[in-house]
């Protein structure tokens, strides 16, 4: 008998990162089928482009530092910080937008500061602030949804705008081109009109942003799955969107023309999708359980402070970005109490 | 102190784990001994303390039952003959702990014929002292049967105030494991009466015995050994959930009362005392019957063994002879467990003798082990802070024992980790953090014993250099007080005067004894 | 422009003369350095550090006549601790001063020893007891394996066995994060 020595636990674990990291994608499925749906081919095109750049960045950085190829890129991490952040872009953002994006997610935030494990920041948003910072012309090219364009581009036509920047005659930036629901509550408030004036664009459907909010639903029964799984825990979702509604609650139940509504913040922007799948990502988040409560409440309230004051319509990047700094301080400050002390 | 309640209530201890099982396999066959085996391996240490006094030699003829070691105090644990036969020698021999070494053991070569060493029976315990019943219990060789071999003796009595309640441990939380179930089918009136002659050893007033939820025919047995031996009722069944970690001491405690043992201390100290039901019946063999600690049940099981069973094994019995008595290990066997799958040793050989720690025998195949995944780097999932029944911080004790931070981890109370094992089962990452956090500990019990040393050297060191001091002041003070007396001139005669009258007269006592 | 200069100049000099004032006022104690180095220092007393024992080399690192990275039975876990006691930074052991080895106690063989008393004298912190013409021996519990018994021994009776060290259990770092290039750097670690 040739007995091997080997420390307890003697069966392999239950899960495996790839596991994780699939079941966030199959989570992420519903989101991406109403973002079709709504907004035409452009989303499949920048996650396919997205997810290209990220996984050939990465087997270039893994060469350069000397590590395994096989392990790391079949733990689909990279994939889904491309997915995510494919998911942020406008549907017809240029190609190099998306590679720039992934230079900034994958080569700087993820393999300078270590590689799988240790980026102290969320991949996929210090791209899409880098991005958003570098080029606020062409992210700021989002498409109308179905209900309101004239006809969302077909496949060849996407082709052709994400990577030669021009579109056939018969389209024109001006009569695809529509501003967020978020950027048009920004701009209407710029101009002291009230809110519930704004309101009554065509952009706008019964809570968000008309195909927007069903977007959001999706991202929420995407992030239902993913509690079921136990892939994530509740604290983030829970602090994050909670904060959502209690401060925003009192401020437009003071002044309901001037203050969105909660459920207007929650189903606008990119509020679900962060509470369930950016605000959770493990590394970069809280290592313990009050500690991510915080994280999330401290999520929540930069992003609303961001969109009311700030420069820009979402505030979510940053508001994470700012979050995953105060990380080390928040575990410290949140340890649990060990059994018997 | 306001008494705790024990049993009345049932509580919940964070995190855990529901695992499945695999214990009715083999508690399906009857129990059974295995056969006689050739040579039986004693290790002159089988608790956790130093070894007794070694009472026999090679050579020695051995009756069973007799002691071939002695206990000088209640942390040496006496070791006796399991069967009648002969000492053939005392060598080194692969042991369980550490793992992948040896140690000195008694070779006893049994002669067929089972006759008894003389018997101390006590009937009428009843009436005995508690003292004397803490006597018995250490001089049969009891140690913790539950796994931890921890000496009887020393739980019984030692630096506490009083112990009410007595908790007999039948929680065998480990999958796989099924020799605490059999004992409770089998023989629940030893246990019973076992649990009262420890109570009184105690001096405790009632005696819970906790059982998992998921034990049907235990409860049924164990209900009506209390009714035939626990006329007082001073005993009770509490069922408690089927949860992994469940059956550790701690958690026992605190899901039975809400309290937590403080890391200092220990269940004593909140009034309750903590064994395994396989003690309680051997405290009733020692006791009355007067037979010290020389056999137990251990389950052999696992997916790599033909016919998975629990045996009814004397001590020192070589692991292949229990393989072979189940029906054989398949021939892509692995590895060989002394324990269960969460929180098992692995064997380096199966010539490893049973010791009265061993509760299991876990035999898996290459299959069973195979891992898919290589180590990956901590993600920071926090599912290993999800199932802490400790409310510990897993990932953290991995990162900085990987930095060589022992002094950050011990801040972070490495050592109140129980290596139960749940955090490196819920690992995406394939870590082995349990390895992890035994290595860091054993770093921190070294430095500390290093520190103790270079302490002492320090003193003594210290202590020397003032001697030294001291002796060349006195020796100049001398030297300056005699240049002082020899400056005067008629000092100086009367001194060599006196110098020569003592020579002349040691010379004239030895011409006078010159004969003797 | 003059008013900026002027202002500037102000404020540094206003900081630099708290941080002075500071210096003077809060500097630690010498003696208690001293304390404090000797706690980290091994104890062994062999003078391998060129120094008579381990609290004169602790009062030549405070002094900044020594370096910390002279005591090899300190090893680098030793050369560590006082890098980070003294914000110095770390640097590897000095290994013209000695080879970090694995601790070791004297055994003296009893049918060799002739009673001479050399080695009791030798012996920095009294772990040899004995007598003139009477049996020596090593406390093996006192030794530090300093090894300054052996050179005065006329018959070289004394012999170093190691010392026996409790289990640690091993543990081995990640492939993966070693990667290829550090194959020489990937760490066995079954004693720190």
């Amino acid at each position: 008998m040739k007995l091997t020595l080997a420390g307890a636990p003697h069966f392999p674990p239950i899960n495996s990162v790839s596991g994780i990291m699939k079941q966030v994608l199959y989570a992420l499925i519903p989101a991406i089928a109403a973002h079709l749906w709504f907004f035409g081919f452009g989303i499949l095109l920048q996650i396919a482009l997205a997810v290209a750049f990220a996984l050939a960045l990465e087997a270039l950085m893994l060469r350069l530092r000397e590590r395994p190829l096989k392990p790391f890129l079949s733990d689909y991490s990279a994939v889904v910080t491309a997915v995510l952040f494919a998911l942020c872009m406008p549907p017809l953002a240029p190609w190099w937008i998306a590679l720039t994006g992934m230079l900034f997610a994958i080569v700087v935030a993820k393999h300078l500061y270590g590689g799988l494990g240790h980026n102290l920041f969320n991949p996929a948003m210090v791209g899409f602030a880098a991005v958003i910072v570098a080029f606020p012309l062409d992210m700021s090219q989002w498409l109308a949804p179905r209900q309101l364009s004239p006809g969302l581009p077909g496949l060849w036509q996407t082709v052709q705008a994400v990577f030669t920047g021009s579109l056939p005659e018969s389209l024109s930036w001006d009569t695809l081109s529509q501003a967020t629901p978020l950027d048009a509550l920004k701009t209407g408030v710029a101009e002291n009109r009230l809110v519930t004036e704004i309101r009554d664009a065509p952009i706008f459907g019964d809570f968000g942003g008309l195909g927007w909010e069903w977007i959001a639903n999706f991202y929420a029964l995407g992030g239902l799955w993913l509690l079921y799984r136990r892939v994530i825990s509740w604290h983030v979702p829970v602090a994050l969107l909670g904060t959502v509604i209690v401060v925003t609650v009192p401020m437009w139940l003071m002044g309901p023309d001037i203050n969105p509504s909660p459920l207007q913040h929650i189903f606008s922007g990119a509020l679900v999708m962060a509470a369930f799948f950016i605000a959770t990502d493990p590394v970069s988040g809280s290592s313990t359980m009050k500690g991510r409560l915080v994280f999330g409440v401290g999520v929540a309230i930069l992003t609303l402070a961001i969109r009311r004051f700030g420069g820009y319509p979402d505030g979510v990047a940053f508001a994470v970005l700012l979050m995953n700094m105060a990380v080390p301080l928040i575990d410290r400050l949140t340890r649990p109490r060990t059994y018997g002390h | 102190m306001h008494e705790l309640d024990v049993g009345e209530q049932l509580y919940r201890f964070p995190g855990g784990l529901k695992l499945r099982h695999h214990k009715q396999i083999a508690c399906r066959d009857e129990l059974i001994r295995p056969d006689m085996p050739e040579a039986l391996y004693l290790p002159l240490q089988q608790h956790q303390g130093p070894a007794g006094e070694r009472v026999v030699d090679p050579g020695d003829r051995v009756l069973k039952g007799q002691p071939l070691t002695r206990a000088r105090h209640d942390r040496e644990v006496p070791v006796h003959a399991p069967t009648s036969g002969t000492i053939r020698a005392i060598k080194s021999w692969p042991v369980s702990w550490p793992p992948d070494s040896e140690a000195e053991c008694l070779v006893l070569e049994p002669d067929g014929q089972e006759i008894w060493f003389e018997t101390d029976a006590l009937t009428n315990w009843r009436e005995a002292e508690p003292a004397e019943l803490v006597e018995r219990i250490k001089s049969a060789g009891l140690a913790g049967l539950g796994g931890a071999m921890f000496p009887t003796a020393a739980k019984l009595r030692g630096d506490w105030p009083h112990v009410h309640t007595l908790i007999l441990n039948g929680s065998e939380c480990e999958p796989y494991i099924s020799c605490d179930e059999m004992l409770m089918r089998e023989r629940p009136d030893a246990i019973v009466e076992g649990g009262l002659i420890l109570a009184r050893a105690l001096g405790a007033r009632r005696v819970i015995v906790a059982i998992e939820d998921q034990m049907g025919a235990v409860e049924k047995s164990l209900s009506s050994a209390l009714a035939e031996h626990d006329p007082d009722g001073l005993c009770r069944i509490v069922e408690v959930t089927t949860i992994y970690p469940e059956g550790g001491e701690k958690q026992l405690v605190q899901v039975l009362t809400g309290a937590e043992v403080p890391h200092d201390g220990l269940p004593q100290h909140l009034g309750l005392a903590c064994l395994n039901v396989g003690t309680a019946a051997a405290t009733r063999d020692a006791v009355i019957d007067g037979k010290p600690l020389i056999e137990r049940i251990v389950t052999v099981s696992g997916p790599g063994v033909a016919h998975p069973r629990n045996l009814i094994t004397l001590l020192g019995t070589p692991v292949a002879d229990l393989l072979r008595a189940a029906g054989g290990a398949h021939d892509d066997t692995e590895r060989l467990v002394l324990g269960g799958p969460m929180s098992g040793l692995p064997l380096a050989s199966d010539r490893i003798p049973i010791a009265k720690g061993s509760n299991c025998i876990l035999v898996l195949r290459h299959q069973d082990t195979r891992r898919e995944q290589p180590v990956m780097p901590c993600i920071n999932c926090g599912e290993c802070v999800r199932v802490c029944p400790a409310s510990l911080l897993p990932q953290e004790l991995y990162k900085y024992l990987r930095a060589d931070e022992h002094d950050e981890a011990d801040s972070l109370n490495l050592f109140d980790c129980i290596e139960c094992g749940c955090c490196a089962h819920v690992c995406p990452s394939h870590i082995p953090l349990v390895d992890w956090y035994r290595h860091g500990k054993g770093v921190l019990r070294e430095r500390g014993i290093e520190d103790a040393r270079a302490q002492q050297a320090r003193l003594r060191f210290e202590a020397r250099e003032k001697r030294i001091a001291e002796e060349k002041q006195q020796r100049r003070r001398k030297r300056e007080q005699r240049e002082a007396r020899l400056q005067s001139g008629t000092e100086a005669r009367s001194e060599v005067q006196a110098a020569i009258e003592r020579a002349r007269s040691r010379a004239a006592g030895s011409d006078e004894d010159g004969d003797r | 422009m003059l008013v900026a200069v002027a202002v500037i100049v102000a404020l540094l000099l206003s900081i630099g003369l708290v941080l002075l004032f500071s210096a003077r006022r809060w500097t630690p104690n010498e003696d208690s350095v001293v304390e404090q180095i000797n706690r980290i220092l091994p104890q062994t007393q062999c003078g391998q550090c060129d120094y008579p024992g381990c609290r004169p080399y602790a009062e030549a690192i405070a002094s900044g006549e020594a370096d910390i990275n002279q005591c090899p039975p300190g090893g680098e876990a030793g050369v560590k601790a006082l890098a980070d006691l003294l914000g110095r930074e770390p640097r590897p052991l000095d290994t013209s001063h000695g080879e970090t080895k694995p601790p070791v106690v004297a055994i003296i063989d009893e049918d060799r020893c002739i009673g001479c008393k050399l080695c009791i004298q030798a012996c920095p912190v009294d772990a040899i007891v004995g007598a003139p013409k009477m049996m020596h021996t090593v406390i093996a519990d006192a030794c530090t394996g300093c090894e300054l018994c052996l050179p005065p021994c006329p018959v070289d009776c004394i012999d170093l066995i190691p010392r026996r060290r409790p289990f640690i259990w091993p543990v081995k770092e990640m492939d993966v994060e070693t990667g290829s290039a550090s194959k020489t750097t990937q760490r066995e670690r079954d004693h720190a």
